[in-house]
């Protein structure tokens, strides 16, 4: 294993490892940070290939204790072309990183719980807990439930059903907030100062947020060890679209790819779009807002990584774009329909702002462009009530079926000659 | 008028173990020289170098983000509840 600890984004000082977010000295958030030099002879191309099909390949650049032992294989998601949604969006190069057949719980939550546990295991909580938006909350419930914590989770009460019934079936205790996520969030971190549990997305942050540069490294290898050209990742906290960063660099850093300038955008639900707002106004800080919209895993008025967000984007020379409501419901059908990929609400704003971004000419249709969907369309599938008509059911015989296509085809039916 | 202010756990050590304190500023300005001047300990940490208030402290009033009541305009009210809550970004630069 490679020795990593936790030091100061800010002011650079360092922490060990300890189950906390924040720099004592200067607010700012704690980092983990690596021995690369130890890292360049025992993270290669060769090694890592070699292992099993999910995230655990990248080991060594995950903040993992030495004992321990993996019991779920998260991530490895497919990397799929999408020939026919590129032509939709007039791209030719368009893959899509498909995180919502992610395990165990369908979103990319699984990746950095997985990692929040492994930590949350060797600082000797028995108590793990969240505040979340949804995915966060069915992930930290089931692998919770596997690993033997007790878990506590906080939601805003007016949550999609399937994600509400998907964290209590596991056996979480489950809190609903009367108010916002970011309200939550602020509750979550109350909570933690006052309890000796382990919140995976409060004291234990700066270790779960690095499970996210496991979507930056498959898409990476899956690409035969290439960066792509561009990048369009969905935007709730900010904390996915800088861990891919991270995981780029990292990769140039210790040779297993060559170097290039990665263009990264964001996407946002309009209704909350605080760093969509920035990036557009060209300020480097957050104005927070009040959510309005359906895309609830997407509804966070002040992204924690907001500030770092607009810096990833700036500096890479993208952009940053937002959606309405409606043009996420018919997102989320165009991707299923060209790509046989039912994705929630946070895929349609991905898909979305991809077709503004090409509409726009940010990005060239010759380029290879990765977009990243990062949950799974049946924990959502409220969004879709009173798109689909339930049809009246027909007898089961096929003289009724003949007469039923007949009339859907809205054409005599003609029989084949025998 | 008085207004009570919570002290995160985080921060008690450079307040002597003052969990809160009750004090009468009117507004975030006045609020922060307060406790420059109660915990002098406290103030490398509520502000930098240049003696701006840092970014990643959030400032709530009874459970209100301040900067949706006006930030730095919004005038305190008698038995306001001010929280300070340090935000929490895993924030990859």
């Amino acid at each position: 294993m490679i020795a990593y600890e936790l030091r100061c984004r800010e002011c650079g000082k360092t922490w060990g490892n300890i189950p906390k977010s924040i720099c004592d000295e200067c607010f700012s958030p704690l980092e983990v940070s690596y021995d690369y030099d130890a890292a360049r002879a025992v993270f290669t191309r060769e090694r890592i290939t070699g292992r099993p099909a999910n995230m655990w390949r990248y080991a060594e650049l995950l903040p993992l204790p030495p004992d321990y032992r993996p019991s779920l294989p998260v991530g490895f998601t497919p990397l799929l072309s999408a020939p026919h949604l590129a032509k939709e969006l007039g791209a030719k190069r368009l893959c899509i990183k498909n995180d919502a057949v992610c395990l165990p719980t369908l979103s990319f939550k699984d990746r950095v719980v997985a990692v929040a546990l492994a930590n949350a295991r060797s600082f000797g909580f028995d108590t793990v807990a969240c505040s979340s938006t949804g995915n966060l909350a069915n992930s930290v419930a089931a692998q919770a439930a596997r690993e033997g914590f007790k878990a506590w989770i906080f939601i805003p009460a007016d949550l999609e059903p399937a994600k509400i019934v998907g964290t209590q079936v596991f056996g979480a205790k489950l809190v609903r907030i009367s108010g916002s996520y970011d309200q939550v969030n602020r509750l979550c971190s109350q909570i933690a100062d006052e309890r000796n549990w382990g919140f995976v997305n409060v004291n234990l942050r700066p270790y779960y947020a690095e499970g996210s540069k496991t979507v930056g490294f498959e898409i990476a290898e899956q690409l035969g060890w290439r960066l792509p050209d561009n990048i369009v990742v969905p935007m709730a906290g900010g904390s996915l679209i800088t861990k891919i960063r991270k995981a780029f660099d990292e990769l140039i850093q210790l040779g297993l790819v060559e170097e290039k300038q990665v263009r990264f955008f964001g996407a946002q639900a309009t209704g909350c779009s605080p760093i969509s707002t920035a990036v557009k106004a060209g300020s480097a800080e957050i104005e927070p807002q009040k959510p309005a919209t359906l895309a609830r895993s997407l509804a966070i008025g002040n992204p924690a990584d907001g500030h770092y967000a607009i810096k990833t984007i700036s500096r890479s020379g993208g952009w940053a774009e937002d959606v309405s409501d409606a043009q996420v419901v018919d997102s989320i059908q165009l991707l299923a329909q060209t790509e046989g990929i039912f994705t929630e609400t946070a895929g349609g704003v991905t898909v979305g702002c991809a077709r503004k971004l090409y509409e726009q000419e940010r990005i060239s249709p010759e380029e290879t462009t990765v977009l990243c969907i990062t949950g799974n369309g049946l924990k959502t599938t409220d969004v879709l009530a009173g798109k689909y008509a339930a049809e009246e059911p027909i007898a089961p015989k096929i003289s009724q079926f003949d007469k039923y296509l007949e009339q859907a085809l809205d054409a005599p039916l003609t029989v084949e000659a025998a | 008028m008085t207004i009570t202010v919570q002290i995160p756990s985080a921060l008690r050590r450079h307040t002597a173990g003052a969990g809160k304190l009750d004090c009468s500023a009117a507004n975030l300005h006045e609020l922060f020289s307060v406790l420059d001047e109660k915990f002098p300990d406290l103030k490398p940490h509520l502000r930098d170098e240049a003696g701006q208030v840092r970014r990643f402290l959030n400032v709530y009033v009874n459970e209100e983000d301040i900067r949706f009541l006006g930030g730095q305009g919004y005038t305190f009210q008698d038995g306001d509840e001010v929280l300070l809550v340090p935000s929490i970004a895993g924030g990859a630069e």
